[in-house]
C-alpha cells in the first residue's frame, strides 16, 4: 500500500512576509496612542538634529527692534523680550531637552540595570544592604533629590544631567532586580558559573540582556521625566542658563512678567514641554505593552 | 575750603528726575489709624544694619530705629536736604575750618525699653560704625575715613572731629543704616546682640518676626516727632518672588513694595487697577557694573578690558532695556544728574560711550586682535535675580558676541554669587553693582579704587588712588568736578577697570490709598514710615 503523495507548496507554510511599512501600519493600528507619541518623539529628534537648517533665525541674537512682537508672518510664534524668535528658540530648545533627557535617562537607566542585576545576582547581605541604600534614595521625591544635587553642585547643563541621573538609578535598579531575581535561578546562569566565568561576565553578558525589556520601558519613561525635570530646574533658575535656548528657561523668563501682556512668551514653550513629555509617555506606554508578554496576550 | 553741600542743593533737587505724583502727595492732610501691609522682595540676613547692606533689613526694620540725621522725609529726592532726627534743631554747620561738627541731642527721645537716648548712645553707635573692634563687621566704616574722633562732652552734645574738611561727611552721617543703638545694650550684651534683638527709638515698636514670613510693628506712642506716626502699625511681608509682590498689590493683600518694579509689570498693574494705583519714578543711586578679574589672564591686559567696554552699546541699551528692566540712564562713575556727574557730551569722550557704535566695535576687534584674543572665551558670573542682573547679563553677552567673543553665563543664587565675587574670586568677569543710599559721589566712587573693600577686580592703580586722594581733600566743587573727570577717564576708559553698564531706574507702584511716601533715589532711604498714612476714603 502506498501512501498518496500530497504536494505541498512550501510557500504556503511560511506566513507571507510583510514590508516594514505594513508592519509599522499594523503597529500603529494596534497602538494608535503609542504611534502618536512616537511621531512626537521622531519630530522632536528631527527638530533637534536639523535645528540649524529649519530655524529661521539665530536663537541667541538680540533684536530689540522686534521685542515682544506677537505671532505673525515674520515670527510665527512671536518674539521674547530680547526680540528673539520664539519658534527658533523652541526648535533649538529641543536639542537641550533631548540632550539632557537622553543623557540622563541612558546613564541613569544603564547604571540602574547593572546595579540591579548585580544586586540580584549576588543576593544575600550585599543585596540586603544595596536595597536599603536604594530605599534611602527613593524616599526622596524626584524633584527634591534633583534640587538637592543642583544646590550642592551648582547650576549648569552638566550638573543638571547629574542631578537628574542620580534619582533614576535606584528606580531602574529596583525594577530590574525583580526581573533578574527569576533569571538568576535559570540553569544557564549556573552553567556559566560552572564554566568558570567571572561575575562581571555573567552579569553583563548573560543576565543583563535578559532584562532588557523592563530596562527599555524604564528608559523611555525616564526621557519624558528628565525633560520635565530639566524644564523644572531651568524654570527655577537652577538649570541651563541664558542665552542657551531651553524650554524651562524660556518659560521662566516669560511667565512672570509677560503672562498677561505678551502671553505667547510663556505659552509656546509651555506647550512644547507638555507635548514632548506627553509624547514620550505615550511612546513608553506603548513600548511596555509591546514588550510585556502578559499585556501583549490580552 | 570745604564742600558746601547746601549751595548745590537747589540745583541738584531740580536736576534729579524724580516723581510723577509728588505734588499731589504733598498737599493732603494725613489721617490717623490703620495697618500698613507692604511686601519686601528679600529676606533678613540679620537685624544689625551696621553690618548689613541690603534693603531686606532696612524695609522691615528701619521703622524701629532713629538716626542722628536723615534725608528730609518731605523731600527725599534731594541728595543734599538733611534734617535732624534725634539731634535738635537743624543740621549744624561745621566749625574750625570745616573739621568740627557739634550736634545737640533732642530732649525726650526714648528707647523702646524706656531708657532715655542721649549723646553717649550716639557716640557708642558711631564708635561701633567708624572704629569697630577687630572682628566686628561695619559695612560703612570706609565712609568715615575723614573722622578722627567722636566725642560726647556731656549727655546732650556729640562732637565729630575730622582729619580734614570733607563734603562727604554729612551725607555719610545721614546713611539710613546708621541706626542709633543704646550704649547700655552694647556694653551689657556686646556687639552681636543687635543681630538678633531690637531696641530702637523709632516710630514703631517691634511686635514679632515670623522668619521668612513677616515682621510686625505697632505704633510707638512715645515717638519723639510729635503726632507721628500716623498709622497704628505695619506688617512687612517677605516675598522674594516678584510675581508674588505684584499679585499681593493687585489683590490688595499689600499696599506697597518699596524696591521697585520693571516697567512692564507696572504697566500691567496700572492697566488692571487704574487710578487705584500710584506710580512714582526716579533715577536710582545704583549702577550695574561688571568686575573684571585682573588676576586672570588675559584680563590683566588693558587692551582686552578696553575692548570689552568698547563692544557695549550703552546708548541703544538704555533705549531698549529700559522697557524691560529696571535700568535706564547712561552714566559714568557718579550718580547721573548730580552736579559732579559727567554730561552726555563728556561721557561721549570715553571708550564705550562713543556715539559711533560701529567705530567702537571696530576698535574693540582691533584691540582684541592686537592682544591675540580675537576668539576669547570666558564666563560671566551672574546673580540669580531677574531684575536687573539676568536681563542685563543676557544683553551683555549678546553685545560681546558682536565683536567675536564667546561668553557663557554662570548664574548663581545670591549667596554663592557673592562667595564667588568676594571670597573665592574664581571668576573671569562678574556682574557687580554699586548701590548707595544717600547720593554722595565723593564717597560712592571709591568703588573703583583697587584698594576699596568692595572692589574685587584684583588690581592696584596708584594713579587712580592719587586722583581720589586729591578729590577727597578738594573743597571747591568746580575743582572736584574736574578731578572727577580725570578719575572717570582713568577708571572707565584708559584702564577700564570696572565697566559701567547702565544706572538703575526706580519705578514704584503702590495702592493710591497709601499716602505720604515719596520716592527717593535709593530704595534704602526714607523707610522709617513715620510720615505715611492711609486714606480710608480710598480703601
Amino acid at each position: 500500500m502506498s501512501t498518496p503523495e500530497i504536494a505541498v507548496d512550501s510557500a504556503e507554510l511560511v506566513p507571507p512576509k510583510r514590508s516594514l511599512a505594513e508592519q509599522l501600519w499594523s503597529l500603529c493600528r494596534r497602538q494608535p496612542l503609542g504611534a502618536a507619541g512616537g511621531l512626537v518623539v521622531v519630530a522632536m529628534i528631527a527638530m533637534a538634529v536639523f535645528a540649524n537648517v529649519i530655524s529661521p533665525y539665530d536663537p541667541e541674537a538680540n533684536s530689540f527692534e522686534h521685542m515682544l512682537s506677537p505671532p505673525g508672518a515674520d515670527f510665527w510664534l512671536g518674539t521674547d523680550q530680547f526680540g528673539r524668535d520664539i519658534m527658533t528658540r523652541i526648535i533649538y530648545g529641543a536639542r537641550t531637552a533631548l540632550f539632557v533627557g537622553f543623557t540622563a535617562a541612558v546613564v541613569g537607566a544603564t547604571a540602574g540595570l547593572v546595579l540591579g542585576v548585580a544586586s540580584a545576582y549576588f543576593g544575600g547581605k550585599f543585596d540586603l544592604f544595596f536595597q536599603r541604600v536604594m530605599d534611602v534614595f527613593m524616599a526622596f521625591p524626584l524633584i527634591i533629590m534633583a534640587l538637592a544635587v543642583v544646590a550642592i553642585l551648582g547650576p549648569g547643563t552638566q550638573n543638571v544631567i547629574i542631578a537628574i541621573t542620580l534619582p533614576f538609578i535606584p528606580q531602574c535598579a529596583r525594577v530590574v532586580r525583580s526581573s533578574a531575581l527569576s533569571i538568576r535561578e535559570i540553569p544557564y546562569v549556573d552553567a556559566a558559573r560552572a564554566l568558570g566565568y567571572g561575575h562581571a561576565r555573567i552579569i553583563l553578558r548573560h543576565m543583563a540582556p535578559n532584562v532588557v525589556a523592563p530596562y527599555l520601558i524604564m528608559l523611555t519613561s525616564f526621557v519624558g521625566q528628565a525633560i520635565l525635570l530639566e524644564a523644572s530646574l531651568s524654570y527655577l533658575g537652577l538649570g541651563v542658563q541664558e542665552p542657551t535656548p531651553a524650554w524651562g528657561l524660556m518659560l521662566q523668563g516669560g511667565a512672570e512678567e509677560y503672562a498677561e501682556s505678551a502671553p505667547w512668551v510663556p505659552v509656546f514653550p509651555g506647550l512644547a514641554i507638555t507635548l514632548a513629555v506627553f509624547g514620550f509617555n505615550l511612546f513608553g506606554d506603548a513600548l511596555r505593552d509591546l514588550l510585556d508578554p502578559k499585556l501583549r496576550s490580552r | 575750603m570745604r564742600f558746601n553741600y547746601r549751595s548745590v542743593a537747589a540745583a541738584v533737587a531740580l536736576g534729579c528726575a524724580v516723581g510723577t505724583t509728588q505734588t499731589a502727595l504733598a498737599q493732603e492732610t494725613p489721617q490717623r489709624g490703620g495697618i500698613l501691609n507692604f511686601v519686601v522682595p528679600s529676606t533678613i540676613p540679620s537685624y544689625d544694619a551696621h553690618r548689613e547692606t541690603t534693603f531686606g533689613v532696612i524695609h522691615p526694620m528701619a521703622p524701629f530705629y532713629s538716626l542722628l540725621i536723615r534725608v528730609n522725609p518731605a523731600n527725599p529726592a534731594s541728595p543734599t536736604d538733611f534734617v535732624c532726627d534725634v539731634c535738635d534743631g537743624t543740621v549744624p554747620e561745621p566749625t574750625d575750618g570745616g573739621t568740627v561738627y557739634t550736634f545737640k541731642i533732642r530732649d525726650g527721645v526714648k528707647f523702646h525699653d524706656g531708657k532715655p537716648l542721649d549723646a553717649y548712645d550716639v557716640k557708642a553707635t558711631y564708635d561701633k560704625i567708624i572704629f569697630p573692634p577687630e572682628g566686628v563687621p561695619s559695612s560703612r566704616k570706609a565712609f568715615f575715613s575723614m573722622v578722627d574722633a567722636v566725642e560726647a562732652p556731656d549727655a546732650r552734645t556729640v562732637v565729630f572731629k575730622l582729619k580734614y574738611p570733607s563734603g562727604a561727611f554729612v551725607p555719610a552721617l545721614a546713611t539710613p543704616f546708621n541706626w542709633i543703638y543704646s550704649k547700655k545694650d552694647l556694653d551689657e550684651h556686646g556687639y552681636e546682640w543687635h543681630t538678633k534683638n531690637i531696641n530702637g527709638s523709632g516710630p514703631f515698636l517691634f511686635v514679632q518676626e515670623q522668619p521668612g514670613a513677616f515682621v510686625e510693628g505697632k505704633r510707638n506712642p512715645n515717638y519723639h516727632h510729635e503726632g507721628r506716626p500716623y498709622i497704628d502699625g505695619f506688617k512687612a511681608i517677605q516675598a522674594p518672588k516678584m510675581a508674588v509682590n505684584l499679585q499681593a498689590i493687585r489683590g490688595d493683600r499689600a499696599a506697597a513694595q518699596f524696591r521697585g518694579f520693571p516697567p512692564k509689570a507696572v504697566d500691567d498693574l496700572v492697566k488692571a487697577l487704574g487710578d487705584k494705583i500710584t506710580v512714582q519714578t526716579s533715577d536710582w543711586n545704583c549702577v550695574l557694573l561688571t568686575t573684571i578679574n585682573q588676576n586672570r589672564k588675559p584680563f590683566d591686559d588693558a587692551r582686552v578690558r578696553r575692548a570689552l567696554t568698547l563692544a557695549v552699546d550703552r546708548w541703544g541699551g538704555s533705549q531698549y532695556l529700559s522697557k524691560i528692566a529696571i535700568v535706564k540712564t547712561v552714566g559714568g562713575v557718579a550718580f547721573p544728574n548730580h552736579p559732579l556727574a559727567a554730561t552726555s557730551e563728556e561721557l561721549q569722550q570715553l571708550a564705550g560711550y562713543y556715539p559711533d557704535l560701529e567705530k567702537s566695535r571696530e576698535m574693540a576687534r582691533k584691540l582684541l586682535a592686537d592682544a591675540g584674543q580675537s576668539n576669547l572665551k570666558f564666563e560671566l558670573n551672574n546673580r540669580g535675580v531677574d531684575q536687573p542682573y539676568k536681563v542685563v547679563g543676557t544683553w551683555l553677552i549678546d553685545q560681546w558676541k558682536q565683536v567675536g567673543l564667546d561668553v557663557t553665563q554662570r548664574v548663581q543664587p545670591s549667596g554663592p554669587f557673592y562667595d564667588t565675587l568676594r571670597k573665592k574670586r574664581d571668576f573671569d568677569i562678574s556682574m557687580d553693582f554699586n548701590c548707595q543710599s544717600v547720593v554722595n559721589p565723593i564717597a560712592d566712587v571709591t568703588k573703583w579704587l583697587g584698594s576699596a573693600g568692595n572692589n574685587f577686580g584684583g588690581y592696584e592703580d596708584p594713579i587712580l588712588e592719587e586722583l581720589y586722594d586729591n578729590l577727597a581733600r578738594e573743597g571747591d566743587p568746580a575743582k572736584q568736578r574736574k578731578i572727577l573727570r580725570q578719575y572717570e577717564e582713568r577708571a572707565l576708559s584708559d584702564q577700564a577697570h570696572l565697566l559701567v553698564t547702565l544706572w538703575w531706574n526706580r519705578i514704584t507702584a503702590h495702592r493710591s490709598y497709601f499716602k505720604g511716601w515719596k520716592i527717593s533715589p535709593s530704595h534704602y532711604l526714607d523707610q522709617q514710615l513715620d510720615n505715611v498714612w492711609l486714606d480710608k476714603s480710598l480703601m
